[in-house]
């Protein structure tokens, strides 16, 4: 669970939590904590995507958020690729850290397990509408945002452009008003003036390879938001 | 009262400047209208009770063919417009589309027409010998409504706010990004009064969320934004009011900073007060009070329900940290009310600093009953009917509350209930 101020912990503490235990970190890290709600947000932004009606400030809010640990983790030099023995893992891996996070956060306040509806790891956040004229229409535009909910979690975790156009090749984009489709995507911006708190005990410039990923990143979900 | 979810959810409540009607709007589309029964020595027990006066399919769901996109029939807002003759008026709108309704009264109805019969048909000219006036006879009451306005197409974002202005001629709606205003008799054109679009999207950081004109002074309105600002305009300094004339922003606090700081500034409602020198702005923790004087910070901070700071992960998981709850004042502005979590909803006394939480249920209230405050427990005593955190239900949220313009009577919107609560022994206000 998020204290109220995420605390950094120590450089050290950081190691030791991600070196791997096979167990629940007694105390997830810091770093743990970020990446957790990064990945949260990316997949809350693709949901919206593929919503009828995307929820305009909603998607502004998450988007703010992402954009800000983007740029924290930047200033920390933490914006790294997957490491290539991670590669293999499957998305899910990413979001049970999400379920283990809040579940050790809610023990460690003392007040039990409550019925705080947590969806389980993976689980689309609900949204109760349901078009009754479908998505599936004749509406060849449409298409583009049924892919399953797999295919947007690999194509985000390559994080390679190539994929990502493939995702929205069949999107014909003369069907929309471009406010349309916009509404809702709001890409990544470059990074600007960097947060005030959060300043890393021990932090490594960003490197060249921290920047070339970071443009990765960007240029995905720029090609999410031009469609 | 209806079946449980879907389309019976209460979606907006509203007064009207008497609090003889009360409007409320739902998911599917339709505004039930309530009326005050007047008190009758006849009926003590009955007296300024609430019952349905009108009931009325407002707005249908739409299909938008270019975008491919279903357009939402909920009712997100009802105005009533100052009533200038019998018959009521009121705006009411979803995402898209404004309405302007016409409600009237029939009681009675004409008899002894000379070329109709009883039921209407045509006489057999004939048999008509003699001529009579026809007369009116008393009727059973009979409401109807009708709409007189539709104002379509002003829209491209969604709807979140609608505010009649003090001049009786004009409105505004707000939707994400822009403002218009508009003209009640005219419906093929609207003024952009504010656009926050920026030329390229990608840049889009902050939303409009709630907007209100000003109670008395017809060129001031105020706007809030997902950033927790207000915007305090003049129309009168320019066409497009993008200046603001006021910015209402309070500094962040350093200590309590978080990835979701943002998200709970987030403004859900803003509320002139009656007296037009406040407002009153909503955010995800906190109801705050602003000085139209000062706007470097708000002069009164209440706490709706702290005990959700070390709980914001869990609720931006399962979304309810983008729940937009509503703020309420009462009639001389001295207490102020607004919705939380497990059917709570929460009343601040301003002068005497003093708070209580209440609920809306039927366990909670049976008629005539004294509600009890209630009491959320955060560790420490607990007290026997203390409710803990980890016990609130999140599914259960009063986000649209409203209190009477001038009497201690209140409309909660539970789900898809709606709750008049009314303080008998404290009728007249402080």
């Amino acid at each position: 669970m998020f204290a109220r101020g995420l605390k950094r912990k120590s450089a050290e503490d950081a190691e030791d939590a991600d070196g791997g235990v096979a167990g629940v970190p007694a105390a997830p890290s810091y770093t743990l904590q970020r990446q957790s709600l990064l990945d949260m947000s990316l997949v809350k932004l693709q949901l919206c995507h593929m919503l009828v009606e995307p929820n305009l400030c909603r998607s502004v809010l998450i988007a703010n958020t992402v954009r800000q640990i983007q740029e924290e983790m930047t200033q920390d030099g933490t914006w790294r690729v997957v490491a290539p023995q991670a590669a293999g893992r499957a998305p899910l891996d990413r979001l049970v850290s999400t379920e283990i996070l809040c579940r050790s956060g809610r023990e460690q306040e003392g007040e039990g397990d409550g019925p705080l509806p947590d969806p389980a790891p993976g689980q689309a956040p609900r949204r109760p509408q349901s078009s009754p004229w479908g998505l599936d229409g004749s509406r060849e535009g449409r298409g583009g945002f049924q892919k399953s909910l797999d295919h947007i979690f690999e194509t985000l975790e390559n994080k390679t452009p190539g994929s990502v156009e493939e995702l929205f090749s069949d999107v014909d984009s003369s069907y929309y008003d471009l406010d349309a489709v916009l509404t809702g995507m709001v890409g990544g911006a470059p990074a600007g003036p960097g947060l005030p708190a959060f300043a890393p005990a021990a932090a490594a410039p960003p490197s060249s390879t921290c920047r070339s990923d970071l443009g990765e990143l960007e240029h995905a979900v720029e090609i999410l938001v031009e469609t | 009262t209806g079946g449980s979810g879907g389309p019976d959810i209460i979606s907006t409540v509203e007064f009207n400047h008497t609090g003889e009607l009360l409007a409320t709007g739902d998911k599917g589309g339709r505004v039930v209208i309530f009326q005050r029964e007047p008190e009758s020595k006849n009926a003590p027990h009955s007296q300024g009770e609430y019952d349905v006066y009108s009931t009325f399919q407002s707005h249908e769901p739409e299909f938008d063919y270019l975008k491919s996109l279903e357009i939402e029939e909920k009712i997100n807002k009802i105005k009533w417009l100052p009533q200038q003759n019998a018959a009521h008026s009121l705006l009411s709108t979803n995402d898209k589309t404004i309405k302007l309704w016409k409600i009237t009264e029939r009681d009675k109805r004409p008899e002894g027409y000379n070329l109709k019969d009883e039921e209407g048909k045509l006489k057999d000219l004939s048999t008509v010998t003699s001529l009579q006036v026809p007369v009116l006879k008393p009727m059973d009451l009979m409401v109807e409504v009708s709409p007189r306005r539709v104002f379509a197409n002003g829209h491209t974002y969604h709807i979140n706010s609608i505010s009649v202005n003090s001049d009786c001629e004009t409105y505004m709606s707000a939707d994400d990004l822009r403002i218009n205003l508009w003209h009640l008799a005219i419906t093929d054109r609207s003024f952009n009064i504010v656009d926050i679009k920026p030329a390229n999207m990608e840049d889009l950081t902050e939303v409009i969320t709630a907007s209100e004109f000003h109670p008395h002074h017809c060129n001031l309105f105020v706007y809030s934004s997902s950033k927790g600002s207000l915007r305090l305009c003049d129309m009168r300094a320019a066409a497009l009011c993008d200046k603001h004339s006021k910015l209402f922003e309070e500094p962040e606090d350093p200590s309590n900073r978080s990835f979701f700081s943002e998200i709970i500034s987030s403004v859900s409602d803003v509320k002139f007060s009656h007296s037009g020198r406040y407002m009153l702005t909503r955010d995800y923790l906190t109801v705050k009070v602003w000085d139209l004087n000062m706007e470097a910070r708000p002069i009164e901070t209440y706490q709706v329900h702290d005990y959700l700071r070390s709980k914001l992960c869990s609720l931006y998981e399962n979304d309810c940290i983008f729940d937009k709850f509503e703020c309420a004042w009462n009639g001389s502005d001295s207490v102020i009310m607004t919705g939380a979590y497990n059917n709570f909803f929460r009343m601040f006394d301003r002068n005497t600093k003093r708070d209580v939480t209440l609920e809306a249920s039927r366990e909670s209230s049976k008629p005539r009953a004294v509600l009890k405050p209630r009491r959320v427990c955060v560790g420490g005593k607990r007290r026997r009917d203390d409710i803990s955190v980890d016990s609130l239900d999140f599914t259960k949220k009063i986000l649209h509350t409203a209190w009477h313009p001038a009497e201690n009577i209140i409309a909660i919107a539970a789900t898809n209930n709606l709750y008049i609560f009314q303080d008998k022994v404290n009728s007249e206000m402080h």
